[in-house]
C-alpha cells in the first residue's frame, strides 16, 4: 500500500464502535492499517466507548445526549473522525446536531463535529482520494448495503470504487442489495421472529448470488447476516469490506476461529 | 386485544398471506421504479409535492373556508366534524332524514378511520361496498390490511373460494376476468338500487368547491352518480389550493401508489345535479372530518399531515412485507400507520408500533411528500420512553449499560469480564446458544467475541 496524495497528514481519530471493539478488533487494526496507508495519523482516543445510538433508537434522548456530549468533548481536539460503521458515522453526523439543537453551549459543538467526522469508506476514497494498492484477493464477493450508511450518508459508490482496486476480487450483484438485512439495532432482540423472518431472505438472496465473501461497511448487519447464513449451513464468508482493503481478506472470516 | 407480537405471529406463520403479499407489494415496487425513472424529474416534484401540502395545512382554515364557500355556491352542503362519533352521526342522519335504506360505498379509509361502515350496521342501513377489494373484505367478513388493496392479504385462489360460497351466481372458470365478472353480477344491482352514494375524497379542491376520487374500477362514479344522495366524508388535511395543485399531486399519487401514469378512473364532482344536467344526486353533503387532525399540526406531527395514502411507504417496508396490515391491528398499517395510530388511538396501547421499524429508511426514500417517517417514529418513541411506556427490563438494560458506557475504565472492566464469560461458551467460532441473547441465538448464530477486545489489544501495543 502506497500513502496517499494530500499533504498534510490529518491527525485522524479513529472511533472503534463498541461491537468491533468487542467482537472483531481485528476490523480496528484494519482500519488503522488502511488510515495509515492513506497517510493519516491515526490516534484511538481511549476514553471511547459507545456513540449512545441505542438510547437513541430507544427513545433515551437524554442519555444520547449525554453520551454525545461525551463523545464530542473526546473527539473534537482531532482533525478527523473516522469510524468503521456507516449507522454509528450517522449517529455523529446527523443525530448529534439533532439531539443537541436546543443546546446553546453544545449544539455548535456538535455540528463541528458533524462536519468533520466520516464513515470510513466515504473517507478513504473521498476525503483522502485513496485506493488499495498491492492488495490481492481471488475471490468474489457480494455487496450489501447497510441501510444508514446508504440513506443518511449516501455511502453506495465508495466501497465498490474501494473493492475494485483489488487484485483479483470480483463482484457479483445481490438482489435487493439495499433492502434492509432486518438487524435494525435493538430491533433485532425486540422483534425477533420479524427480524429472522427479514434476515432469511437476506440470506437466500446472498446465497443466490454465488459469491464466495460477503461484504458490508457495518459489523451490526454483518453479524445478523453472517450469524444466519452459519446457521443455515451456507458456504458464503463474511467480512467487513475494510479488512480486505486493508489485505487481511486472506485471513479467518467473521466467525472463524484464528 | 391480542398483542402486535401474537398478531406478527400469526401472520409469520401464514404461507398464504406471505405469497399474497410478495405478489402485490412486489409489482407495485416494480411498476412503481419504472414510472418514477421515467419521470422527468421525480424529485423536484417531491419537493413541490411536500410545499403544496406544508403551504394547506400551515393556512389550513383559509383554505377550508375557502373550499366550503365555493362548495355551497355549487350547491353542496357541508358539515363540520371534530371526531370519528360525530363524523359517523352526521352521515347516518343525513341517510336516515333521505330514508335510505340502503348505500353504495366507495372505498375510503376515512371511513374506516371513523368506523362508519360500523356506524350505518347499528343504524339499520344496508352497505354495499362497490370497491372489488372492499366487497371481497366485505363477503369474508374482515377489515381491509392494506390502504390501497384493502384485500392485499388474500391470493386470488382464496378469493375464488369466497366468491363461489358467497356470490349468487359465480364464475365457473377460474380465471381473474370471469371473478371479476361474479362480482359485477352480484354487486351492480345493488349499487344501483342505492339510496345514497357514499364516498371519501382524494382530494378537496378549494378555488371550486370540488371533491376528487380517484379508482381503478370506476366503482366510485357508478355508485356516486346514479343514487339520490351523494355524501362524502374527508379529512381536512384532503385540502388543495386549486386544480392545477389537484392534478400535480395526482401525477405523485398514482406513480406511488400502483406505478401507473393516472389512475383508470379521475372524477372531479362539483355540486349535485344542475338544472339540464342529464344525471346526479339531487343532493351532495361534504362531511369535513378533524379526529385529531388540528392536534397532530399542533405536537409536531405536521409533517404527516402531508401523506396522500399512496401506500408507497407499506409496499418497500420490511417489516409490512414480512406481516402484512393486519398485523398492525389499526386502519392505516405500515411506516403511515406506524406514525398515525398512536395519534388516533393513543400511544400505551400502540407503543409497538414506532418501535416495530428497523430505522432503515426506505419509506422516507420512497415517500412522494416527503415525510420524515423515521424521525416522526423515533419521535413517538422519545414520547414513550419519557411517558414510562416501554417496558422495564429495556429501562433496566438501557440504563445500566448507559451508566457504564458513561464511565471508560469501568466499561473496559466490564467488558473485558463479559468476554471472559462469552468464550468459555461452545467450541468453535460461533455461539449457538448464549443467555441473555436467546433472541438473537434462536434464529442465528453470534459470533464468538474476541479473546480480548480492541482496545486492550490496541493498549498493549498492537498497530495492525
Amino acid at each position: 500500500m502506497i500513502p496517499a496524495r494530500s499533504g498534510t497528514q490529518p491527525r485522524v481519530a479513529l472511533f472503534v464502535t463498541c461491537l468491533v471493539d468487542l467482537i472483531r478488533p481485528q476490523i480496528g487494526f484494519a482500519a488503522i492499517r488502511a488510515l495509515e496507508a492513506a497517510g493519516c495519523e491515526v490516534i484511538v482516543p481511549d476514553a471511547q466507548t459507545c456513540c449512545g445510538q441505542p438510547a437513541l433508537n430507544s427513545g433515551d434522548r437524554d442519555t444520547a445526549a449525554d453520551l454525545a456530549r461525551r463523545a464530542i468533548a473526546m473527539l473534537e481536539p482531532y482533525d478527523h473522525v473516522v469510524i468503521p460503521s456507516g449507522s454509528c458515522a450517522a449517529t455523529m453526523r446527523v443525530h448529534y446536531p439533532e439531539i443537541l439543537e436546543h443546546d446553546p453551549e453544545w449544539g455548535p459543538r456538535a455540528v463541528a463535529l458533524a462536519a468533520r467526522t466520516y464513515e470510513i469508506l466515504a473517507y478513504l476514497d473521498e476525503v483522502r482520494g485513496w485506493k488499495p494498492d498491492g492488495v490481492a484477493l481471488d475471490a468474489t464477493g457480494t455487496y450489501h448495503d447497510s441501510c444508514s450508511g446508504l440513506r443518511e450518508l449516501g455511502i453506495k459508490r465508495q466501497p465498490r470504487r474501494l473493492l475494485a482496486a483489488i487484485d483479483g476480487l470480483s463482484l457479483k450483484p445481490l438482489a435487493g442489495a439495499e433492502t434492509c438485512c432486518g438487524f435494525g439495532g435493538t430491533f433485532c432482540v425486540k422483534y425477533p421472529a420479524i427480524s429472522n423472518a427479514i434476515v432469511a431472505e437476506k440470506a437466500t438472496a446472498i446465497d443466490a448470488s454465488g459469491a464466495d465473501l460477503l461484504l458490508a461497511g457495518d459489523l451490526g448487519c454483518l453479524m445478523n447476516m453472517a450469524g444466519k447464513l452459519n446457521r443455515e449451513g451456507s458456504k458464503v464468508r463474511a467480512f467487513h469490506t475494510i479488512e480486505l482493503l486493508a489485505g487481511m481478506g486472506d485471513g479467518p472470516a467473521i466467525g472463524e476461529e484464528a | 386485544m391480542s398483542s402486535f407480537t401474537d398478531r406478527a405471529d400469526i401472520a409469520l406463520a401464514d404461507r398464504n398471506l406471505k405469497i399474497a403479499v410478495e405478489r402485490t407489494a412486489g409489482t407495485a415496487e416494480a411498476k412503481r421504479t419504472i414510472a418514477i425513472d421515467a419521470f422527468p424529474d421525480f424529485e423536484q416534484a417531491r419537493d413541490r409535492a411536500a410545499a403544496i401540502k406544508d403551504h394547506v395545512i400551515a393556512n389550513l382554515g383559509l383554505y377550508l373556508e375557502r373550499f366550503e364557500a365555493n362548495a355551497i355556491a355549487a350547491g353542496a352542503k357541508v358539515h363540520w366534524a371534530r371526531t370519528a362519533d360525530e363524523a359517523c352521526e352526521i352521515v347516518v342522519g343525513i341517510c336516515k332524514a333521505a330514508g335510505a335504506r340502503s348505500v353504495a360505498r366507495s372505498k375510503s379509509m376515512l371511513g374506516e378511520e371513523i368506523g362508519l361502515p360500523h356506524a350505518l350496521e347499528q343504524a339499520g342501513i344496508t352497505r354495499i361496498e362497490t370497491d372489488l377489494a372492499e366487497h371481497i373484505i366485505q363477503l369474508a367478513d374482515e377489515r381491509p390490511s392494506h390502504i390501497i388493496w384493502p384485500a392485499m392479504h388474500k391470493t386470488r385462489e382464496q378469493v375464488s373460494v369466497l366468491f363461489k360460497a358467497k356470490h349468487r351466481d359465480p364464475h365457473q372458470e377460474e380465471t381473474i376476468a370471469a371473478m371479476a365478472e361474479s362480482a359485477r353480477r352480484h354487486l351492480r344491482e345493488g349499487m344501483l338500487a342505492a339510496d345514497v352514494g357514499i364516498s371519501g375524497a382524494n382530494f378537496l379542491v378549494a378555488d371550486s368547491g370540488a371533491v376528487c376520487t380517484v379508482t381503478n374500477e370506476g366503482n366510485a362514479e357508478i355508485s356516486l352518480v346514479p343514487p339520490r344522495v351523494h355524501i362524502v366524508t374527508a379529512g381536512i388535511e384532503k385540502i388543495v389550493p386549486s386544480m392545477g395543485h389537484a392534478v400535480h399531486m395526482l401525477r405523485m399519487l398514482s406513480r406511488s401508489a400502483t406505478g401507473a401514469a393516472l389512475s383508470q378512473y379521475t372524477t372531479f364532482y362539483t355540486g349535485p345535479r344542475r338544472p339540464g344536467d342529464r344525471d346526479g344526486p339531487e343532493e351532495m353533503y361534504i362531511v369535513l372530518v378533524d379526529n385529531g387532525r388540528t392536534t397532530m399540526r399542533e405536537t409536531g406531527l405536521a409533517e404527516m399531515l402531508r401523506c396522500i395514502r399512496c401506500g408507497a411507504c407499506m409496499n418497500h417496508c420490511v417489516v409490512f412485507r414480512q406481516i402484512g396490515g393486519h398485523a398492525y391491528g389499526s386502519t392505516y398499517p405500515g411506516p403511515m400507520g406506524a406514525v398515525l395510530t398512536p395519534a388516533f388511538d393513543g400511544l400505551a396501547k400502540n407503543r409497538d408500533l414506532p418501535n416495530a421499524c428497523t430505522l432503515n429508511g426506505k419509506c422516507q426514500e420512497v415517500c412522494p411528500v416527503r415525510i420524515p417517517l423515521p424521525t416522526l417514529l423515533r419521535g413517538w418513541r422519545e414520547k414513550s420512553w419519557r411517558e414510562g411506556l416501554e417496558p422495564t427490563s429495556l429501562r433496566t438494560g438501557l440504563g445500566a449499560w448507559a451508566w457504564v458506557a458513561r464511565r471508560p475504565a469501568l466499561y473496559r472492566a466490564a467488558t473485558a469480564s463479559a468476554l471472559k464469560a462469552m468464550r468459555l461458551m461452545g467450541r468453535g467460532g460461533w455461539l449457538r446458544k448464549l443467555p441473555l441473547a436467546g433472541a438473537w441465538t434462536e434464529h442465528r448464530d453470534m459470533p464468538k467475541p474476541a479473546a480480548q477486545s480492541f482496545m486492550a489489544q490496541y493498549k498493549k501495543g498492537r498497530r495492525s
